[in-house]
């Protein structure tokens, strides 16, 4: 009898690849060629008119006051977010990286608002910071004597949707914050202790430092989050509004697409975002590639 | 003694402390759930109440025939499952082939599947509408599901997982005169319980929590998913009636929680490793 040898079945490896490939290849990669070809052409609005019009779409992107303003919005928006999430996240891993009975309760609740939605996560805080029966503005009464305005003023609604995606995120970034932490040994602690460091120090000096791959990878995860995944937010809460305060790219996008029905316009911008995208990864890749040197 | 007592109150301070931590956290939840049983002039009576008085539930049923709940939770949780499904047995099998074979451009096809990490369904939504509707498919389950269905992260997490059991059990399949199938099926699959799980859940709520996809490619009412419910919510809801909408959204995230809860290690797990996600 033949011996069995999976070798032999050399046709094997590609049929089990076939069915994945069939699927990323129509609905990943022709998609996204499509998106760069359609991005050059000039569409007709409900029509199926397209006029090739080569870079246009991006000159008038980029000389469009609003899409300029949207674009430093978002960069404002992606900043203030990574900043504050990753601040609160921080602090709330070290407090829940102790050994302490029950602990594991509190990461469970830590971790609940990333399984949440973020149209769920826009519907909580509208209803939490409306400023007639939402309790955020009676706490603030109470406390200070204000009322903010959240969702009616563009300042504070642009307020309004980082709190709702800081809140949203939290949970990812514990998540890799803990991991971090729980692969920092306890000899590099010990040790600084017992040369008289406090634990302020040694959170300075060691944690943080220790940290920085782990935040550097977050920050772009958390990139990516934020400028893609906040669209539920943002239509639930403000439809980037008021008076375009929180039109962020996303948002944008969408509305150039489905409302006014811009497609060549709609597809330029999601080559804008590809771009970023890759970007992105490529600075993730880079650091990966010294993240193996450091270890 | 002295040492242990003040060991004490430090843990009963970080206790203290988490305790408020948690509260804050978990605070929208809470807050909604708590609106949610209220009548509306308990709503918005001042100061705002933090506890119901009793337990109303015309809130629930009101919200649950405002916006069709039952169909639209159907229509997720149909979506849901057949992308939990679907994934996982296309992962297993691509990640099975870069984890057990040997094969000409396997380098190559293993990085064009893991490029797709850089191809966020946002960046190509505008092609993929145009696509989808000349295929014939917008407003359909197939037009909803078909894009979710192989991802990056499922092929890669598999092909880790299975490259963790020991080669010899291959070799001696092999002998015994297992072919590759029956391999998987009957050797590989049942051992993989817990990162099948893990990935089961993740991307259950991938397509549970999916929002713009579903928006862009349904457009009638009786196909539409829970997620848009939650828009539907404030635009046909009358005005300010917070109890209703905070009703119809505690209902949309309920399965969601269960889900996390249930399967919170692996969860945790799973996303540990996520890369790129819509």
């Amino acid at each position: 009898m033949k011996e069995q040898d999976y070798d032999s079945h050399f046709s094997v490896p590609y049929l089990l690849i076939l069915p994945s490939m069939i699927i990323l290849t129509f609905f990943l990669y022709w998609p996204t060629v499509q998106s760069v070809i359609l991005s050059l052409y000039r569409t007709a609005p409900f029509g199926s008119r397209k006029i090739y019009s080569g870079f246009d779409n991006y000159i008038n992107l980029f000389t469009d006051p609003t899409y300029r303003a949207s674009l430093v919005r978002t960069s404002v928006f992606v900043l203030v977010t990574i900043f504050g999430g990753l601040a609160i996240s921080l602090i709330l891993s070290v407090l829940v990286n102790q050994k302490l009975k029950g602990i594991k309760i509190y990461r469970t609740i830590f971790f609940i608002p990333y399984a949440i939605s973020p149209t769920v996560s826009g519907s909580l805080w509208v209803f939490l910071l409306n400023p007639v029966a939402g309790h955020i503005n009676y706490f603030l009464d109470l406390l200070f004597n204000i009322q903010i305005p959240w969702l009616t003023n563009g300042f504070f609604a642009f307020i309004a949707i980082i709190i709702a995606t800081i809140w949203k995120n939290m949970g990812f970034n514990i998540i890799f914050f803990l991991a971090g932490l729980q692969s920092i040994p306890d000899s590099v602690y010990e040790s600084a202790r017992i040369d008289g460091a406090n634990s302020f120090q040694i959170f300075r000096k060691i944690t943080v430092p220790l940290l920085s791959p782990t935040t550097f990878y977050l920050i772009i995860m958390n990139i990516i989050f934020t400028v893609f995944q906040s669209f539920g937010i943002v239509d639930i809460m403000t439809q980037g509004g008021p008076a375009d305060a929180t039109n962020i790219l996303i948002y944008q996008l969408y509305r150039d697409m489905f409302v006014n029905f811009r497609l060549g316009l709609a597809a330029a911008q999601s080559v804008i975002l590809l771009i970023l995208v890759l970007i992105v990864t490529f600075f993730h890749f880079k650091f990966v590639s010294k993240g193996v040197h450091y270890q | 003694m002295r040492k242990s007592r003040k060991d004490f109150l430090n843990k009963l301070f970080i206790h203290l402390l988490l305790i408020v931590i948690s509260f804050i956290v978990l605070m929208p939840i809470l807050l909604a759930l708590s609106v949610s049983f209220q009548p509306r002039d308990q709503i918005f009576s001042y100061p705002p109440s933090l506890i119901p008085e009793r337990l109303y539930f015309d809130n629930y049923i009101n919200a649950w025939n405002l916006v069709n709940l039952d169909r639209l939770l159907l229509n997720s949780l149909f979506a849901s499952i057949i992308v939990m499904f679907g994934k996982l047995a296309l992962g297993v099998l691509s990640g099975y082939a870069f984890s057990h074979f040997e094969f000409k451009y396997k380098k190559t096809l293993f990085f064009a599947i893991l490029f797709t990490l850089m191809l966020p369904m946002q960046v190509r939504v505008v092609p993929l509408f145009v696509f989808v509707s000349n295929l014939g498919l917008a407003n359909t389950y197939s037009g909803l599901v078909l894009p979710f269905l192989a991802s990056a992260t499922t092929t890669f997490l598999m092909r880790q997982h299975f490259l963790t059991i020991p080669k010899s059990l291959m070799e001696s399949a092999q002998l015994d005169g297992c072919g590759p199938f029956r391999f998987l099926f009957q050797i590989l699959i049942p051992l993989s319980g817990p990162a099948l799980a893990g990935l089961a859940t993740v991307n259950f709520l991938v397509m549970w929590n999916a929002y713009l996809w579903p928006l862009i490619i349904l457009n009638s009412d009786e196909m539409k998913v829970a997620q848009q419910g939650v828009k539907m919510l404030f635009t046909s809801a009358s005005e300010r009636d917070w109890g209703l909408i905070m009703a119809g959204t505690i209902i949309v995230v309920i399965p969601t929680i269960i889900v996390f809860l249930l399967a919170q290690k692996f969860f945790v797990k799973g996303i540990a490793t996520q890369g790129i996600k819509e």
